[in-house]
């Protein structure tokens, strides 16, 4: 163990995989397909995500591509539009929602409370089903022709002026909603039901606070986007005029649906994120999370006030001004919880013992981005500010700082951190330090542009634009290239360590928390006896005096 | 919902129950995290009919006159008799947890049937509702017709229609929305009873095999509860959709 | 504004001619920028404290110089300090906007209307004195111009950040937005709302004039009624005056002088006489009855456009007797020469 990190791996000429664990306990490919293991889910979650993200990653490129010239030269303007629908849709519905917790949250979240899987594992695999299906509805929509009505299918665009595959995509984000809803349901059950004997809620790590949380919002959002989409569908296909002032309804009322989910579902995609970075720091600052309780109540604070917000994406659209008082100061009141949050983190680091290994950088980003991320927020949270911002690229700009500089970055910490315990190899260092320096420069690159396009005027999904905003437009293409090459590296190398990685041992990390007590990667069962917990959380005195007590080999 | 569907393990030493899935401790922890579930479902649909509640809610308070005279369209006495269908099929389905928990097979069979028989009462007479609104052209979308509230002095052979006091045109486009969000809340719920009579033809399949009757209560009392959380929306939709301003014993 | 008007001036200046910067064209954007100053800096000092924690502490404990880290719980002292300090800045921030907010969606009661109808994709809009313009607007610097906005389609949205200004133009109600420019110029419009297909085609230009060259485009643009003649011309051939005749015993309520003042409905509640009320109801007249009248106005939902309805508000909102309503009502024809278009500027259509 040298002095610049606190990596422990195994004598690498003797060490092998555990014989017996939950990738080979079973063979065959309908083994996979008819699993109940939730770390077998968790894997086919990832896969699947994987590929969707890279989908709406191409898109994204073209948007880029397309905006090098003031002109809308490269496709059609329309075509433009679909570019735009689709990113959005799959970035947010098929990759950022369930992007931690039904990947690594679903991996752990059972370990890290000590029981044997989540409390139902059928429930778990049909979630994955309908997520495909969700999936599977949106590639043909694309196939079919695309559909362009921006992912937040305002209507009465949508629900009358256009001709593209608008039902179709409705029902894709349908039936992925239930995936959603379904990965909450079971953790919620899972952590309030299963937790091993002696864990109780204050000993648990808080990546399952962050994922409780988290899940709260999914069960309780997801089915008002249900029915918000049940009723554009309806409106489409039966014209029965509920958003149709002609006919007596109203389109502000879709809004009001639509934004009481999606305000949400952004807390959603962000605080799975914030519970890996908790569980990041404390592993390479060798030191229990600064104000735990905190951390913890922050969380679910979030998620409490996040519910009240969402008419601040309404700002201008007429409702009246003493409604929008009311949600501005409660917008004001949900950014301090994440405040709390990054200065816990950063007080973490305070007479810890700290090392820089990937996980550790990605956590970084996180906090620089995030930060900056979080506090445009509050500049679009301020209602007259919010007048000049609103619908430009600024309000692009704010949501990917804190979708891609946040959420995204803590997914490759958390992805980096648990690779080892959930394929049992190492990921080569030098190379992801790499990704993640180049994902850093080339996300700043491409978005910081867009905060200064967005406050000269430049408005949000514009294929083509006024001369004087090109230079700006260039710049951010430029760093979607590094940005791209960035996210290209994790998927080459994660991949290649697969087969050639160091053997990682059960706890590479020295971490604390009961999913480094068990073999990498864990048995389908998780634990061969049911823990016991009389230790708190992040209790790296008792991991020491265990190792102690353990023989250890050095790498 | 998961306990529905578990299929049956080999016995083992340690537990008492061939269902009982390996991943929980004790049966105890599993029923009770099947029921938790459950409600947590319940609460998830309670957050999906809200938001039609919301519009209609919204719609109501903006458009009473006419929503007012559309609902006086709707046949109460129909209505009425639903709502006590629906409320005898959650009385037999609560007495068929009772007889699951008292291990009275056959008992809980009949229950099972019972619920099943009225809940399939209950969606036929709303097909004959809903044939009536068809026939009247008050199904919103092409053929949606407002001169039954424009002139009722038309339609002495609807003496209700009749009585009522004629809606000016623009007053009388806006039933239009309370037909839709009529159709939608009660179709969405007829929706959620067929799903819940299917289920019931699986359960008292397996019910009458014996699978209830050995202890293993689960998928019983958590249909249960959505039988009667099924129920108890219906119970919201009746006075709210049939019972606007319904003048007491004309 | 707290610091030196020259030294503004020339930052905000040397940040426009750097195409970083929009122009600051009308009254409310500098207040818009100092707003956007101060959060800016909050963003930026924010950034410096989390990155001088984050690098100081690494740093300084990095692995090497402090091998052993020392547990700690955690301190309510620094959770009530970073809880309150952020909560008072952004609360602060919350009364900053909403006074600016409350400042650019009230208009002052003498501001000049211009009504903007936008649909896909392009831009109209309508003078009272009946000049039309697609895809830019001409108005006078030094004025508080008000923007009455509808959508006949779908969710638009109105936007000239030069100005600072931005709402968003829907289907079904009016939306209204005011501003005051200051420096005569050309401006961008913009559609800030995803409209479909040619979205980033709804764009123009607002070209600002100081007071006689506006005077001058007034007179040159007129392309015959005002807005308030076409209303009239349509109250009269859409039979508007045979119930609204300002007759004591006509069948509708008095519409001369009616605007601006508070009406009491049948149900007892009381309207405010406004833009919006005044097209609501036309459109649904159910809903708008004077009290002491029978509810029995037809609809107009599908047979006027909303060019019509501003033509009809307009025409309203000036009616101060109804002499020419009741001419009009004697004559067979409705559609007799109007008078020439009167001298620029002014909204004074109908002849005592």
């Amino acid at each position: 163990m040298s002095a610049h990190t606190i990596v422990s791996l195994p004598d690498q000429s003797t060490a092998k995989l555990p014989k017996v664990n939950y990738i080979n306990a079973e063979q065959g490919i309908l083994s996979w397909l008819l699993t109940g293991d939730h770390k077998r889910i968790a894997m086919l979650y990832l896969i699947s995500i994987t590929f969707f993200f890279f989908i709406g990653g191409a898109f994204a490129g073209l948007i880029r591509f397309e905006l090098l010239t003031p002109q809308s030269d490269l496709v059609a303007a329309d075509t433009y539009n679909k570019f735009f629908t689709m990113h959005g849709i799959i970035m947010v519905f098929l990759f950022l929602v369930p992007s931690v917790p039904a990947t690594i949250g679903n991996f752990l979240i059972p370990i890290m409370v000590g029981a044997k899987d989540l409390a139902f594992p059928k429930i778990n695999l049909l979630s994955w089903y309908l997520y495909v299906a969700g999936g599977i509805l949106t590639l043909a929509a694309l196939v079919l022709g695309g559909v362009d009505t921006g992912w937040t299918f305002t209507t009465p665009l949508s629900t009358h002026y256009l001709n593209t595959h608008v039902l179709t995509a409705a029902t894709a984000i349908f039936i992925a909603g239930f995936s959603s809803i379904f990965t909450g349901l079971n953790f919620i059950v899972t952590i309030h039901r299963m937790r091993a004997p002696g864990m109780t809620w204050f000993r648990m790590p808080l990546f399952v606070w962050s994922h409780y949380a988290a899940s709260l919002l999914m069960v309780l959002g997801t089915p008002v986007l249900a029915i918000a989409i049940v009723l554009v569908a309806l409106e489409r296909i039966f014209g029965i005029g509920v958003f149709d002032p002609a006919k007596g309804g109203d389109p502000l009322l879709f809004q009001h649906l639509f934004w009481f989910y999606s305000h949400p579902a952004v807390y959603i995609m962000i605080l799975p994120g914030m519970g890996v970075i908790s569980e990041v720091i404390s592993t390479f600052s060798r030191k229990r999370v600064f104000g735990y309780t905190a951390v913890a109540f922050s969380s679910v604070a979030i998620a409490l006030f996040g519910f009240f917000v969402w008419a601040h994406h309404m700002f201008i659209m007429g409702v009246s001004n003493y409604s929008a008082l009311v949600f501005s100061l409660l917008t004001m009141l949900v950014a301090v919880p994440s405040a709390i949050k990054i200065f816990n983190w950063a007080f973490t680091l305070q007479k810890g013992s700290i090392t820089f290994e990937t996980p550790m950088l990605y956590a970084f980003g996180f906090m620089g981005l995030f930060t900056i991320g979080g506090l445009t927020g509050v500049f679009l949270g301020s209602l007259g500010m919010d007048i000049h911002l609103t619908e430009t690229y600024f309000i692009v700009a704010h949501f990917h700082f804190v979708m891609v500089g946040g959420m995204l970055m803590a997914f490759l910490a958390g992805v980096h951190f648990w690779w080892p315990k959930m394929t049992g190899r190492m990921y080569p260092e030098s190379l992801s330090k790499l990704a993640a320096v180049t994902t850093f420069i080339g996300f700043n690159l491409t978005f910081l542009p867009q905060f200064i396009l967005g406050y000269m005027g430049m408005p949000r999904r514009y294929a083509a634009y006024p001369p004087e905003y090109q230079v700006l437009n260039v710049l951010s293409t430029a760093g979607a290239t590094v940005l791209g090459v960035g996210y290209m590296l994790p998927l080459l190398y994660l991949g290649w360590s697969l087969k050639y990685g160091a053997i990682a041992g059960n706890n590479p990390w020295q971490a604390t928390g009961l999913e480094w007590q068990i073999q990498s990667p864990p048995l389908t069962e998780n634990f061969t006896e049911t823990p016991i917990i009389d230790y708190e959380a992040y209790d790296y005195e008792w991991l020491e005096k265990k190792t102690k007590d353990e023989v250890t080999t050095v790498g | 919902m998961d306990n529905a569907i578990v299929d049956t393990h080999e016995v083992h030493e340690h537990v008492s129950l061939p269902q009982h899935r390996h991943h929980f401790e004790t049966e105890e922890q599993q029923r009770e995290a099947g029921s938790f579930g459950m409600w947590l479902f319940l609460l998830t649909e309670i957050m999906f009919f809200g938001g039609m509640f919301f519009a209609y809610l919204l719609y109501r308070n903006w458009y009473y006159d006419a929503f007012a005279a559309a609902s006086n369209q709707l046949n109460v006495p129909m209505g009425a008799a639903n709502t006590a269908i629906l409320i005898t099929s959650g009385f037999f389905m609560a007495i068929g947890v009772w007889a699951a928990e008292m291990r009275k097979r056959k008992m809980l069979v009949w229950m099972l049937v019972l619920t099943t028989v009225f809940g399939c009462a209950f969606i036929g007479v709303k097909y004959f509702e809903y044939k009536e609104k068809y026939k009247l052209h008050h199904i919103p979308g092409n053929n949606f017709s407002i001169a039954m509230f424009v002139s009722p002095q038309n339609y002495p052979q609807y003496p209700d229609t009749y009585a009522e006091k004629p809606l000016m045109p623009d007053m009388a486009q806006k039933t239009q929305v309370f037909f839709f969000l009529y159709f939608a809340m009660t179709g969405m719920h007829a929706l959620h009873m067929i799903i819940g009579i299917g289920l019931l033809f699986w359960l008292t399949w397996r019910a009458w095999r014996g699978d209830f009757s050995s202890g293993y209560v689960a998928p019983i009392e958590n249909f249960g509860l959505y039988w009667h959380f099924v129920d108890i929306v219906w119970l919201f939709l009746f006075p709210l959709l049939y019972l606007i301003n319904r003048h007491p014993l004309n | 504004m707290g610091i030196s008007p020259v030294l503004w001036q020339f930052l905000v200046h040397w940040l426009h001619n750097s195409a970083l910067f929009p122009a600051e064209a009308s009254t409310i954007a500098p207040w818009m920028d100092a707003l956007y100053f101060f959060l800016l800096g909050m963003t930026l000092t924010g950034l410096f404290l989390v990155g001088v924690l984050v690098f100081g502490f690494s740093i300084r404990y990095r692995k090497e110089k402090n091998p052993v880290a020392t547990q700690i719980e955690g301190s309510t002292l620094l959770e009530a300090t970073w809880t309150i300090i952020p909560l008072a800045i952004f609360l602060l921030t919350f009364v900053w906007g909403a006074l600016l907010y409350f400042r650019i969606y009230d208009p002052p009661p003498n501001a000049m209307n211009i009504y903007i109808v936008g649909k896909q994709w392009m831009w109209k809009a309508e003078h009272p004195g009946g000049q039309h313009e697609i895809n830019s607007l001409h108005v006078p610097a030094g004025r508080p111009i008000q923007l009455t906005m509808i959508s006949q389609d779908v969710f638009h949205s109105f936007s000239i950040p030069d100005f600072r200004v931005k709402r968003e133009v829907i289907p079904g109600r009016y939306t209204t937005v005011w501003f005051n420019a200051t420096d005569p110029g050309t401006y961008h419009i913009f559609c800030t709302q995803y409209c479909g297909t040619q979205h980033s085609g709804m764009i123009g230009e607002v070209t600002v004039l100081s007071a006689p060259d506006y005077q001058k485009w007034l007179a040159q643009s007129t392309s015959g009624m005002s807005l308030a003649q076409n209303g009239e011309r349509l109250f009269a051939s859409m039979g508007c005056n045979a119930c609204h005749s300002g007759n004591a015993a006509a069948r509708g309520p008095n519409l001369a002088g009616v605007y601006g003042t508070k009406l009491t409905l049948t149900d007892g509640s009381q309207v405010q006489v406004n833009d919006a009320f005044l097209r609501d109801a036309i459109l649904n007249p159910s809903q708008h009855v004077t009290a002491g009248f029978a509810p029995i106005m037809p609809t107009y939902q599908g047979q006027v456009s909303e060019d019509g309805l501003i033509d009809l508000v307009e025409y309203i909102k000036n009616l101060n007797t109804n002499y020419r309503v009741q001419q009009t009502l004697m004559t067979s024809e409705s559609n007799q020469a109007a008078p020439p278009t009167p001298a620029g500027g002014t909204t004074e259509t109908v002849k005592p």
